[in-house]
């Protein structure tokens, strides 16, 4: 317990986190394993996990790196599809539901990890609003090429087509995506231990990033650009290093929330859901990894729990957002934010 | 009489700098620092021209000169911050033509700024400890997984940080965060960053700025007690004539982006052109 007190504050925050986190998992496997627990907030657990890791991996490029992106969802929308399609083309290879969950888990990581690299080269030759607009652009785009994309699998491999639906496949081969029509029937393998596992991971991989050589780098690139310069910090080096980061964890939640609905579409990862993964953030305290773990629970459960309300529902829920974001902005209320919770502030990552 | 031949590459001949300031006890090494004939054009303002300078190994010397005759810029010319339009920088006899920032650093020029740049998100300690970003040699990877070269190299960069913070007597603040200091913690912190760099040339802009004489008796004492014991030479731009006299061996005075004189602290208070550019032209009676 000693030890504890005497520690950094920051290191104090981190074990809080996960700690929070852990037996956040553990209360809600006890309720859950009752039968009578509520169906639809049990369906909600594999949304909301993915949320989370997409509110921590933006937070990474919004909080810690100071960079605005607008197309977080794109990396999401990479992320579902390629896992999704893994998945299934390896339905009979690895019959093991976990062991091709967490291959898609992996495979989704490398493709945003490789999407971002590649939108990276242009994005990160701007700064602020222009860097903004560029990912905004991004975002987009990369829905519509899913939209117009068609995986099919048989005992050759996996055959793709651009804008026509016209992949022959050999004698016992299947569609899997199909264009704006998106993967029909997905195999439902993710499961909430996978969730709190992915959840863990992309804790460690951010809170040892930010208090390592790199991470210091790149806040130091958010603090003051011209000064990181002139102590040799490679910008472009780093500003890579986070953003790419990012891309790759949103990539493995995508997949993660993929792999837990019945159906995916495109435009499910629109504008919208990355305006809403933002949301998590603002509203959670940027760099505050801890507050986005909150915001995008609380935020995701709230238009389920709002039901009763039945057409008002998004009217109470954009009244809530308001209310929460008038709340969090006081002086009185933060300073008694700051005594209650792990490190509320900006810098305590 | 045997006609000249012109080639396209013809250009005509320019004198070299020759004059040196440099203290003796530098004479026999390369000059940390040469420029030539330097210069830089904002659209159509020069703002810097011809400035000839060099700077001997462990020499402390002052760039003066009244408001907007160019000093900083000179600065930013010296780490690439801007781009030469004219003329040659050679750093320890090297040519830093092509180098950017970046590189000005690792090659052995740091610097502080006039507007303090701190980290003002991170603790004392992590400035000090990006000062080092280039000495520290564990990756990515390491870093996350925490394997034994981050755990070995974080706990050497720890105690160098605090080493160097103590040059400063700053060791208790360095878990304090950078922007929370008072403004003469935070020009020395910039200091300390700048040493953290291993540099061979420390340029110091306005060290001194908002310092009360106390203040900027104990900055001389450690101007020289760095160069005394980190071997290197300092280049600083000053208003504090106080500071410039007191300290430094040589002294270039730049007035309308042009040197107009360069000297021993004596020679250049003497100087009529100096008085002059800092006063004003005597009335003709």
């Amino acid at each position: 317990m000693n030890k504890l007190k005497t520690m950094d504050r920051q290191v104090r925050g981190n074990y809080l986190t996960y700690l929070f986190v852990i037996a956040a998992f553990v209360i809600l496997q006890l309720l859950t394993a009752n039968p009578a627990f509520s169906p639809t907030l049990r369906g909600q657990l594999v949304p909301i996990c993915a949320y989370v890791v997409m509110a921590l991996s933006l937070n990474l490029t919004v909080g810690i790196l100071g960079e605005l992106s607008l197309g977080h969802a794109g990396f999401m929308s990479v992320g579902a599809f390629s896992g999704a399609v893994a998945a299934a083309a390896l339905q009979s290879a690895v019959p093991s539901p976990g062991l091709r969950l967490a291959i898609a888990l992996v495979i989704g990581a490398v493709m945003a990890g490789i999407v971002g690299t590649i939108i990276s080269v242009p994005v990160l030759r701007l700064n602020g609003d222009y860097l903004a607009i560029v990912t905004l652009a991004f975002g987009q785009i990369i829905k519509s090429l899913i939209e117009n994309l068609y995986v099919g699998v048989d005992g050759a491999g996996l055959h793709f087509s651009f804008l026509k639906p016209n992949v022959t496949l050999a004698e016992g081969g299947r569609m899997i995506l199909n264009g704006p029509m998106g993967i029909p029937n997905v195999t439902k393998i993710s499961t909430f231990l996978a969730g709190f596992l992915l959840i863990l991971v992309t804790l460690f991989i951010i809170f040892n990033l930010v208090r390592s050589r790199a991470g210091r780098a790149i806040m130091a690139l958010r603090d003051n650009r011209i000064a990181a310069e002139s102590v040799g910090v490679n910008v472009t080096k780093y500003k890579m290093m986070a953003f790419v980061t990012s891309a790759a964890l949103a990539g493995a939640a995508g997949a993660l929330f993929a792999l837990g609905q019945n159906t995916i579409v495109a435009v499910k990862f629109d504008f919208n859901t990355s305006i809403l993964i933002l949301v998590f953030v603002v509203l959670g305290g940027l760099g505050n990894m801890f507050g986005s773990i909150i915001a995008a629970a609380a935020l995701t459960i709230l238009p389920e729990a709002l039901r009763g309300f039945a057409d008002y529902r998004m009217l109470i829920y954009a009244i809530v957002l308001i209310l929460v974001m008038l709340g969090t902005n006081s002086p009185q209320l933060k300073a008694l934010l700051q005594k209650l919770l792990p490190g509320r502030n900006r810098e305590e990552v | 009489m045997p006609k000249k031949v012109t080639s396209p590459n013809d250009s005509p001949l320019v004198p070299m700098p020759s004059e040196a300031y440099i203290p003796q006890r530098d004479l026999d090494k390369t000059p940390i620092l040469e420029c030539r004939h330097l210069g830089i054009d904002f659209g159509g303002l020069t703002a810097v021209d011809d400035f000839n300078l060099i700077l001997g190994r462990t020499e402390i010397a002052g760039l003066i000169g009244p408001n907007g005759a160019g000093k900083t810029t000179v600065f930013n010319l010296l780490t690439k911050v801007y781009e030469p339009t004219r003329g040659t920088i050679l750093l320890d006899g090297r040519d830093t033509h092509s180098m950017n920032t970046v590189q000005i650093n690792k090659a052995g020029i740091a610097r502080t700024f006039q507007n303090i740049r701190l980290f003002n998100n991170l603790s004392v300690e992590d400035n000090v400890k990006l000062g080092m970003h280039n000495s520290i040699r564990y990756g990515m990877f390491s870093g996350i997984l925490r394997l034994p070269a981050y755990w070995s190299q974080e706990k050497t960069a720890h105690s160098r940080a605090l080493e160097l913070l103590s040059l400063f007597d700053m060791q208790d603040m360095a878990a304090a965060k950078a922007g929370s200091l008072p403004y003469g913690a935070q020009r020395r912190l910039e200091i300390v960053r700048a040493l953290a760099t291993n540099p061979s040339l420390l340029l110091l802009d306005e060290p001194a700025a908002g310092m009360n004489p106390s203040e900027t008796t104990e900055l001389m004492e450690n101007i020289v007690k760095i160069r005394d014991t980190f071997n290197i030479a300092v280049l600083l731009i000053e208003h504090d004539m106080s500071l410039v006299m007191g300290i430094c061996e040589g002294i270039c005075v730049l007035n309308f982006g042009k040197v107009i004189a360069k000297g021993t602290p004596a020679e250049i208070q003497s100087n009529p052109t100096v008085i002059e550019a800092y006063l004003g032209k005597k009335k003709e009676a």
